[in-house]
């Protein structure tokens, strides 16, 4: 892990935004009254005129951003995971994915790292409400290397991208210079022989830590980075499982439907292994300090390698 | 289009209606029937389209948020030249671009993708609102349902609407007084529908009878020249207007005509077209 400071995704979603801002005039970014929490405030700064803030109302704003994005626009709608994927789950499905239209979903604030809020704005469900829409691309950044890279890509991408953000600054692990990003192509972070660990978003820097645990204890952990839930790279979560026969999943999601499930899948179908989900099983959140919650959660790297260790 | 032929084909538009929905063997004739002078105006009339250019980025949009009334809609663009009138006898078939509600990648010339209520009134507003950031100067126009008025997203994107002054907006309320389960009264009134528009600061025009082509072209031009608010339309039209069985009943909502019916209802309708 690098020296960098820690930075929360939302961050990263903002300053992206800017950067995008300056090299394309179609992009567009819409908020619901909380343009100071998703961090698009800077790009409000930047480019006033761009920016529409549409009071809350989110399932107005993604049928506006619907209305945009089929007249040339690029809408970046922005709110937090609870309400993008929730409250306007129904408006996502038929008014942006139906018609395959071009809106951007940046939903921060997704997972118990939201932290003292409590459960009714942790959205652990959002992966799955969203993978399940057909045409719909689902990404969940492990840094802010990675957050930019995937707002970019998002506005290359035709068609309607999920982009889920966190609240809680985050570890750098993308800064080497090779460090590429591209629309459903996992990364393997470290090579291993034991176990697979497949993790996403804030989860893969507490995998990382929780894969050096483990290897003091001598089990060669491969750590896997999925940043695209979906499309999933099934070639790469194939061949690792194939490689060390099995197989743990780690995302701050409810375990059913998000990467765990995704990722069980496909092995269940085409490769079948030996599997543990860590993720949030059947309860709702809680109101606390993020690093506490994720500890409680067993969602830290302490809380990982236990549960690795139970299943190894 | 001369006033004449505008009547001849709403009723061209109905005859439309009731050879698909027959065909269809389902699909919702009521709200079709009673907003065909509507889609009539606007397609051969008010908007500013090409049938053999549909993604013109310079064209007029229409979302029709009550889209259920699909087959309203693909009688006037079949009419219009979108596709062969023909097709229309496939509308619900499995295969057909004609879907049950307006699907944009189905049917060329469909602008939004509606069926869930209270949804195309927002996707209308984004259209409106895309034109004035960019300096555009197409018109949206956007048909909602009394009935689907009672859906809290449509005073989301009314207040959008009024507060943002998107003046090149048209919203038209198909006031047929009927929803699936009775009156409208009845069931959860949105009653007074005019005042609720003037108070999210719209510029409100009533039309007495939404099935007079007269009416309707006058309301259309007072919208136009209407500057620095959208307009609401708010139309008094019959259910079923035009097949004297359903006229003003709550039956024909959801219902198609069976052979015998739509014998009838063609008749009725070579009568009608007849004496315009």
């Amino acid at each position: 892990m690098s020296d960098f400071k820690p930075v929360a995704t939302r961050d990263s979603y903002g300053n992206a935004l800017v950067e995008l801002g300056k090299k394309y005039d179609n992009v567009f970014v819409l908020d619901a009254d909380l343009a100071a929490a998703t961090k698009t405030g800077v790009f409000k700064k930047e480019f006033p005129d761009r920016h529409i803030d549409c009071g809350i109302q989110e399932s107005n704003m993604v049928g506006v951003a619907a209305g945009m994005a089929a007249t040339g626009k690029v809408p970046f709608c922005s709110t937090f995971a609870m309400f993008a994927a929730g409250r306007a789950y129904e408006q996502v499905r038929n008014s942006v994915c139906y018609p395959h239209f071009n809106v951007k979903i940046g939903a921060t604030h997704a997972g118990i790292s939201v932290g003292e809020d409590g459960a009714s704005h942790q959205c652990l469900e959002d992966i799955a409400l969203m993978r399940e829409l057909p045409g719909m691309v689902v990404i969940n950044p492990a840094d802010d290397i990675e957050a930019k890279a995937a707002v970019e890509a998002a506005y290359k991408h035709e068609g309607p991208v999920y982009m889920r953000f966190g609240r809680l600054a985050v570890p750098i692990i993308n800064d080497n210079p090779d460090y590429k990003f591209e629309i459903g192509k996992g990364v393997t972070l470290r090579e291993g022989s034991d176990v697979s660990l497949i993790a996403t978003g804030l989860e893969v820097g507490e995998t990382l830590a929780a894969a050096d645990m483990l290897a003091a204890d001598g089990i060669k952990a491969e750590v896997i980075n999925i940043h695209t839930i979906k499309p999933l790279d099934e070639e790469l979560v194939m061949a690792t499982a194939k490689k060390t026969g099995k197989v743990v999943t780690i995302e701050e999601h409810w375990v059913n439907g998000g990467l765990g499930s995704a990722v069980a899948e496909v092995l269940s179908e085409k490769c079948p292994t030996l599997m543990k989900r860590i993720g949030v099983y059947d309860t709702f959140g809680e109101s606390g300090p993020a690093k506490e919650l994720l500890h409680k959660y067993e969602l830290d790297a302490e809380g990982i390698y236990k549960q690795v260790k139970a299943f190894l | 289009m001369t006033t004449q032929e505008l009547k001849k084909m709403a009723v061209k538009v109905r005859q439309g209606i009731v050879e698909s929905t027959h065909a269809a063997k389902c699909g919702h004739p009521g709200g079709s029937l009673s907003a065909a002078e509507v889609f009539t105006y606007l397609y051969f009339e008010e908007m500013n389209i090409d049938p053999k250019n549909p993604q013109d980025p310079k064209r007029d949009r229409f979302v029709l948020s009550k889209g259920h009334t699909a087959p309203g809609l693909y009688s006037a663009m079949a009419n219009r030249g979108y596709f062969p009138v023909e097709e229309l006898k496939t509308l619900r078939h499995t295969g057909s671009h004609l879907q049950g509600h307006p699907c944009v990648t189905h049917t060329p010339g469909i602008d939004a993708s509606s069926g869930s209520l209270g949804q195309g009134i927002s996707v209308a507003c984004g259209m409106a609102l895309s034109a004035k950031l960019t300096n555009d100067d197409y018109r949206v126009y956007t048909l909602l349902g009394d009935g689907e008025i009672e859906e809290g997203q449509v005073w989301e994107a009314a207040m959008f609407a009024g507060n943002r002054k998107l003046d090149n907006l048209v919203v038209i309320v198909d006031n047929n007084n009927l929803q699936i389960d009775g009156p409208i009264t009845e069931v959860n009134s949105p009653y007074p529908i005019v005042d609720k528009f003037r108070a999210f600061n719209f510029h409100v025009i009533e039309v007495a009878d939404g099935n007079d082509m007269d009416q309707i072209a006058a309301a259309f031009k007072e919208a136009r020249e209407t500057k620095g608010a959208p307009s609401a339309i708010v139309m008094k039209t019959v259910k079923g207007k035009g097949v004297s069985y359903m006229e003003n009943s709550v039956g024909w909502h959801g219902k198609a005509p069976n052979d015998e019916e739509y014998e009838q209802a063609m008749k009725e309708l070579k009568e009608v077209e007849a004496n315009v």
